[in-house]
């Protein structure tokens, strides 16, 4: 027994190892370019020793690009602000507006409710390809190509449906009983909204969020036919170190390291709201 | 205090009819117990006059006000629901102040308020705990302190005693109607369980397929049940249920069992000649000695105890089983060949076809007078 036991917990931890190992090594991979210089990182073979060098970073700081070629401006540290910018206020948005709706839509079953619902959610399957020329002349039209407002509203077309949907569900699990109480307790519609389903739906909400977050950092082909160069974020920024001189892999690296950062430091604060149970023993099953 | 009247009420989903044209009063100070079996309607019956359902057609008047188009905050009524509906994310005790703190009570209100309907309900020691951390009786109590503590003048409990196990269940039967009755308020009570029902009522509208097909105090739906179906739902042990086919003699009218001509009142005379069904309360029959008049001769088939009561199967010489009781430590037959006899004054009489009970129209002058 004993024995047995042994020689499971080590197949166990090194099969664990193996899958740890296969997912974690692109980004250890490419933490540790971002401590190389171009030289170093194109070395055949690749060597796991190096001299590390915080030069990459110190360009990507200041903005100043050096090549071979001569000395490149890049604006990553804009990029940088500008898909912070652009998600927080497009997440900020969406929430605004999803949540409330999809509460109603979990709620109240009016006529068209469900083709309503439909609809945004169909804002997902149509590529983002087959919608960017008119919307592109649309946004010219309008003025609103080249400004975060016009982002923003676009990125909503990512954000609204992923909130509405998943938070829907969420509210759609609370038990109307309880909402009930909470109405003949005498309290108005809207302070049972408050007072009830938002918390209660509070990890839904956070995942919602979460998830939405991460789609609009990734996101590149609106931010790079809508935006140009002081409105573009980091996937799209990420081109400038594609010169004529190569390719910038360290300067990449160091551009990946500092944009995943956010979205990991978010997942990792958000965690605990989304391993939260949502029903919490309220209701016998 | 406050009254409440239900006038003409309908209910529809989709194309099913959940209530049909029902009407009802509960005068102020009543205890009136909705029973019936699931899908009754019982429950929706119950979040109408809550207010949380709009009807369909129909009104319902609160203390003699019209409350049809009425928010359910502002009707003041208190509820408690059978799967508790406690607010998972608050303390027992902010569940309990909900209500005051709608009126928006001083702190010091709610605090007294809360205190005191706890302790009337035990769960004082408690008040601190979220509800994931209460035991099903203590959520339950707390869902009846947070329906309680606002004083409200009509009470609606959906089947509260439904999910909690059976001991709690029986103390709780008992503590319910003096806890009510101290209240002073109107109360409509949903249950499933004929006891409970019994226990509680003033009086019991009997509901199936969204109508109520009895109304009466516990006395008369127990002893004038107006069909089969009722008869069969009140009692324990279950009522006997024979096929028959009344004559008559020169004594009157009578049926016969197994040979036996058992007399039956005058006011079967209406079921000479036709099919019907009698009922026969297992307590309304008796171990006899074989040169009884009227004896049945029976077999012993097997005996069961039940609670106070002894309860016997028998099998008739046609091969009926028949349930018959006696209260516990009376003597009786254990085994073997017996008589029994009927108490014919408690026969009830059925239409076999319809299931009604014959001469249940007459029950509002059986009620007042309660002659033979």
């Amino acid at each position: 027994m004993e024995h047995t036991s042994l020689l499971e917990r080590f197949l166990r931890g090194a099969a664990l190892t193996l899958v740890v190992i296969f997912f974690m090594f692109p980004i250890v991979w490419i933490f540790m370019m971002s401590f190389q210089t171009n030289e170093t990182i194109l070395r055949i073979p690749p060597q796991l020793v190096f001299e590390p060098t915080l030069a990459n970073y110190t360009a990507l700081i200041t903005g100043k690009l050096t090549t071979a070629a001569g000395t490149l401006d890049i604006a990553f540290m804009r990029n940088l602000w500008n898909s912070v910018f652009l998600s927080v206020t497009s997440v900020a948005v969406a929430l605004l507006l999803g949540v409330p709706a999809a509460y109603a839509f979990a709620r109240h079953k009016f006529r068209g409710s469900e083709d309503i619902a439909f609809t945004l959610l169909s804002f997902r399957f149509a590529p983002a390809l087959l919608v960017l020329l008119p919307l592109t002349l649309y946004f010219q039209k309008l003025g609103l190509a080249n400004t975060y407002i016009g982002l923003i509203w676009v990125y909503q077309l990512i954000c609204l449906p992923l909130i509405l949907w998943i938070v829907r569900g969420y509210f759609e699990d609370i038990p109307a009983d309880i909402e009930y109480a909470y109405r003949i307790a005498g309290h108005s519609w809207f302070a049972t909204f408050r007072k009830i389903a938002l918390p209660l739906a509070g990890p839904g909400i956070a995942a919602a969020g979460l998830l939405a977050f991460i789609f609009a950092w990734n996101n590149f082909v609106f931010a790079l036919v809508l935006a140009s160069a002081d409105k573009q974020p980091v996937t799209v920024g990420a081109l400038a170190f594609i010169t004529s001189s190569g390719i910038q892999y360290g300067q990449i690296s160091a551009a990946i390291v500092l944009s995943i950062t956010p979205t990991l430091a978010l997942a990792l604060y958000a965690q605990r709201y989304l391993v939260e149970g949502l029903s919490l023993g309220a209701v016998k099953g | 205090m406050a009254s409440l009247e239900l006038k003409n009420i309908v209910k529809r989903y989709k194309s099913q009819t959940v209530l049909d044209n029902l009407s009802l009063t509960v005068a102020d100070g009543e205890t009136l117990v909705l029973f019936g079996p699931s899908g009754a309607g019982k429950t929706v019956l119950l979040r109408l006059v809550a207010g949380v359902i709009d009807p369909d057609e129909g009104n319902i008047l609160i203390g003699g006000e019209d409350m049809t188009d009425v928010d359910a905050e502002f009707r003041g009524v208190g509820m408690a629901f059978q799967n508790f509906a406690l607010f998972p994310h608050m303390s027992a005790f902010d569940n309990i102040a909900t209500p005051l703190e709608a009126r928006h009570s001083s702190q010091s209100t709610i605090k007294a308020g809360v205190e005191s309907v706890a302790k009337l309900l035990k769960i004082g020691h408690v008040l601190s705990h979220k509800p994931r951390a209460l035991s099903n009786g203590q959520k339950q109590r707390t869902a009846l302190a947070r329906a309680l503590v606002g004083a409200p003048p009509l009470l609606l409990l959906d089947d509260p005693l439904r999910n909690v196990d059976a001991k709690l269940r029986f103390e709780m039967r008992l503590e319910l109607p003096r806890l009510l009755a101290d209240r002073g308020a109107t109360v409509v009570y949903v249950t499933q369980d004929y006891k409970e029902a019994m226990a509680l009522g003033d009086r019991i509208a009997v509901m199936s397929q969204g109508v109520i097909k009895q109304l009466g105090t516990p006395e008369q739906i127990y002893r004038e049940p107006a069909n089969i179906e009722i008869a069969r739902l009140f009692g324990d042990p279950t009522i006997n249920l024979l096929d028959v086919k009344p004559s008559r003699d020169a004594k009157g009218v009578y049926v016969g069992l197994s040979n036996v001509q058992v007399h039956l009142p005058a006011a079967y005379e209406t079921a000479v000649g036709r099919d019907c069904v009698i009922g026969l309360r297992p307590e309304a029959l008796s171990f006899v000695d074989g040169g009884a008049p009227g004896a049945i001769p029976v077999t012993v088939e097997a005996e069961t105890p039940l609670n106070e009561k002894i309860v016997t199967l028998v099998r008739t010489v046609r091969g009926r089983e028949i349930l018959v009781s006696r209260p516990a430590g009376t003597p009786g037959q254990t085994e073997g060949k017996a008589h029994i006899a009927v108490d014919s004054k408690s026969a009830l009489l059925f239409d076999h076809a319809s299931g009604e009970r014959i001469g249940s129209k007459n029950v509002v002058s059986l009620r007042n007078g309660e002659a033979a």
